[in-house]
């Protein structure tokens, strides 16, 4: 799918702090009987959002007033499990734009950057203190600068009135192609697509066996 | 110059441009498509005016949602499933070959593309879905994909992929009696954990796995994934090529002669550096099962659980300390892509034979695919599990993800030969016991965690 070129973003951050969330736990499986591409918020996180009977479980935090925002901070290894792209668009279509952690699972990462969802890893100690922050100050708006490839805390007053320490900015790691692509949001479908006479012509040194 | 590991003699075999980050253009062999992750992929290309390219490198299957029951009317039910019928009107207006349900080829993606010969060794291999790991054990680069990438290679065959980091697994030795392939790697597992080979393909290799059956190697690579890895693969050998031959859609005469001759140069060189190593020694390995609700949380079946993860206990209803020998079993599951075929029925009948299944039990029997069904009929395999009290599926995925009738309710406990005990996935609250088919073979006869190597001495009422 197409996607919106992603420069800066600000928001606050939600935190879920839980380890080890699989893609299971982002949207169980039964909800995958569809073939539409859209419609999946609905069931983002589904058994811990809602109680059995359906309603709203309220201790979970997507229900309160403090889990709203497009900053997704969640537990060390995100999204291991099943290849679902599902995943990626129930956290994309619910609102979120970026998810925080200290590690993806490999084909959940891709899975976001196909779609325009932003994985941030981050060590495990800034993690921790994100978390920390976001616990101390949940009302703190923090900017996602892509191109700086920065995460930067909002100079809030209340912040520097009170005895906190002041968050500290964190820079994170993303491969250059992806950065690229997500900057000019540029698809890579219509790249290949580009280079399909290259892709024919390697085609014939493929050994004749295998045709 | 330095030797190449076997990953890396693939992928540069593939390699179409590599971008100015490192990362390769790839191109694909082998792409398998099913019922769930493919319905928006086409619907992508269709909106972008793009036709499928090479429809003849595509293989389809129904396996994630079929219903697998023996009753017709339950599956006839389920046949009229939206994704099912999507699936089977965009392959015939793309010219993708479809094994639909009821044909003798269909079953799960895993389990018939290397039955039929669809997967060789040197190839790449993909399909959305994480477990394609499972055709590594061929000697194939083999990984799973999400829909975007999906489309992308319905759309131009390629992928835009960074080249893996390398992990070799060396196991010595040969398993015990009672210890299976499935025990094996959940050992592995308990050992690394859930993130050891994140970013990694890893290479199994060692005499465990030199001696071990193709049916065993492919458990291996299959769980490879819940190491976090991209995925796993194995030296091909004179078992993988006596696997191969006269299987369907594997070359013959002149072509297979030619491509034994490539299939022998397919080994990492002895002087290959790899980024990790960690080895084994298999003659270690007890009967494995979990506790817990990742696939790491796997204990010796007579050991206590550890206090590591109090979720994880709380939604299991088990505490630190405890044993899980002689735990009630409410359901037990064989089958999936991990333990569904041929070998893991027989190991199953074997250990069941003669006995009977426990009252309380529900067991779903599900052979992986319409092939190995067939065949454990032909076996007597069916008898030996009907005379037990059991009853041989049809083929599917079935209780491995619960999205067909096959659902463990909340709160009882599954003793599973699959590869997730993820909270919720046999069904909301279900409680899964990760295992090989020898321990769910023991749990179905005596109802209990039990220790299939003291399977005989166990009373059975
Ligand atoms: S058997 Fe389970 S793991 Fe394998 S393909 Fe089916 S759902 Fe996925």
């Amino acid at each position: 799918m197409p996607f919106q070129p992603f420069h800066t973003l600000t928001s606050r951050i939600v935190p879920l702090r839980i380890d080890h969330i699989d893609t299971d736990r982002i949207i169980p499986a039964r909800f995958l009987t569809s073939v539409e591409s859209s419609g999946y918020e609905k069931f983002l996180f589904h058994d811990w959002r809602f109680h059995p009977d359906g309603s709203p479980n309220a201790s979970f935090i997507l229900n309160q007033p403090k889990g709203q925002g497009k900053i997704l901070l969640a537990g060390r290894n995100f999204g291991c499990g099943s290849s679902r792209e599902h995943a990626a668009w129930a956290l994309f279509q619910y609102g979120f734009r970026v998810v925080i952690s200290s590690g993806f699972a490999d084909i959940f990462r891709t899975n976001a950057l196909n779609i325009g969802l932003l994985p941030i890893e981050v060590e495990d100690q800034e993690l921790d203190s994100l978390f920390e922050t976001a616990a101390s100050a949940p009302q703190i708006q923090w900017t996602v600068d892509l191109l700086a490839q920065m995460l930067i805390p909002e100079k809030s007053d209340a912040l520097v009135n009170s005895q906190m320490a002041m968050p500290m900015e964190i820079r994170f790691d993303i491969n250059a192609f992806r950065k690229r692509c997500l900057l000019d949001g540029i698809d890579l479908i219509d790249y290949l697509v580009l280079l399909k006479p290259e892709i024919e012509q390697f085609e014939h040194k493929l050994a004749t066996w295998e045709e | 110059m330095k030797g190449k590991t076997l990953i890396d003699k693939i992928w540069d075999r593939h390699e179409v441009r590599k971008l100015d980050d490192g990362s390769s253009v790839l191109y694909i062999d082998r792409h398998y498509i099913h019922e769930v992750t493919s319905p928006q992929a086409f619907e992508g290309l269709d909106r972008r005016g793009l036709a499928v390219w090479r429809p003849d490198r595509m293989v389809a299957t129904m396996d994630h949602n079929v219903s697998t029951s023996i009753d017709p009317e339950i599956r006839r039910s389920t046949q009229s499933n939206s994704q099912m019928l999507r699936l089977a009107e965009n392959c015939s207006r793309s010219g993708i070959r479809l094994f639909g349900t009821g044909d003798p080829r269909n079953g799960i993606v895993h389990v018939i593309g290397p039955e039929l010969g669809l997967t060789l060794p040197g190839m790449t291999v993909v399909c959305g879905d994480s477990h394609t790991a499972t055709h590594g054990a061929l000697g194939a680069v083999a990984f799973g994909i999400g829909t975007s990438e999906v489309e992308m290679v319905m759309a131009t065959q390629c992928l835009i992929q960074r080249r893996p980091l390398t992990f070799r697994i060396r196991v010595d030795a040969a398993l015990n009696s009672g210890v299976t392939p499935k025990d094996l790697i959940l050992y592995i597992l308990s050992k690394l954990g859930t993130r050891a080979g994140t970013g990694y393909f890893i290479e199994f290799s060692g005499e465990a796995i030199r001696n071990m059956s193709m049916e065993g190697r492919m458990t291996i690579c299959n769980m490879a994934i819940e190491m976090g890895a991209r995925s796993g693969l194995i030296t091909p050998d004179e078992i993988t090529y006596s696997y191969l031959q006269n299987r369907d859609f594997a070359p013959t005469k002149e072509a297979w002669e030619n491509a034994l001759e490539f299939w022998k140069s397919l080994a990492s060189d002895p002087d290959a550096q790899f980024d990790r190593e960690a080895s084994f020694d298999a003659s270690l390995v007890p009967p494995m099962i979990t506790w817990g609700t990742n696939p790491g949380m796997a204990i010796p079946i007579d050991a206590t659980i550890p206090d590591v993860n109090d979720t994880a206990l709380r939604y299991m209803d088990f505490r630190a300390g405890e044993n899980l020998l002689g735990k009630k079993v409410d359901y037990v599951f064989v089958g999936s892509c991990t333990n569904g075929r041929i070998e893991d029925l027989r190991a199953f009948a074997e250990m069941v034979r003669g006995h009977q299944k426990a009252p309380g039990v529900t067991a779903w029997i599900v052979p992986g695919s319409a092939r190995v069904r067939k065949e454990a009929v032909e076996e007597g395999i069916g008898q030996i599990l009907s005379d037990a009290g059991f009853e041989l599926s049809e083929p599917g995925c079935s209780a491995c993800l619960a999205m067909n009738e096959d659902k463990v309710p909340p709160g009882s406990y599954c003793v599973s030969t699959s590869n997730r005990n993820f909270e919720g996935r046999q069904g909301h609250g279900a409680r899964t016991l990760l295992a090989g088919p020898l321990v769910a073979a023991a749990a179905a006869v005596t109802g209990k965690v039990t220790d299939p190597r003291c399977f005989q001495n166990v009373k059975i009422q």
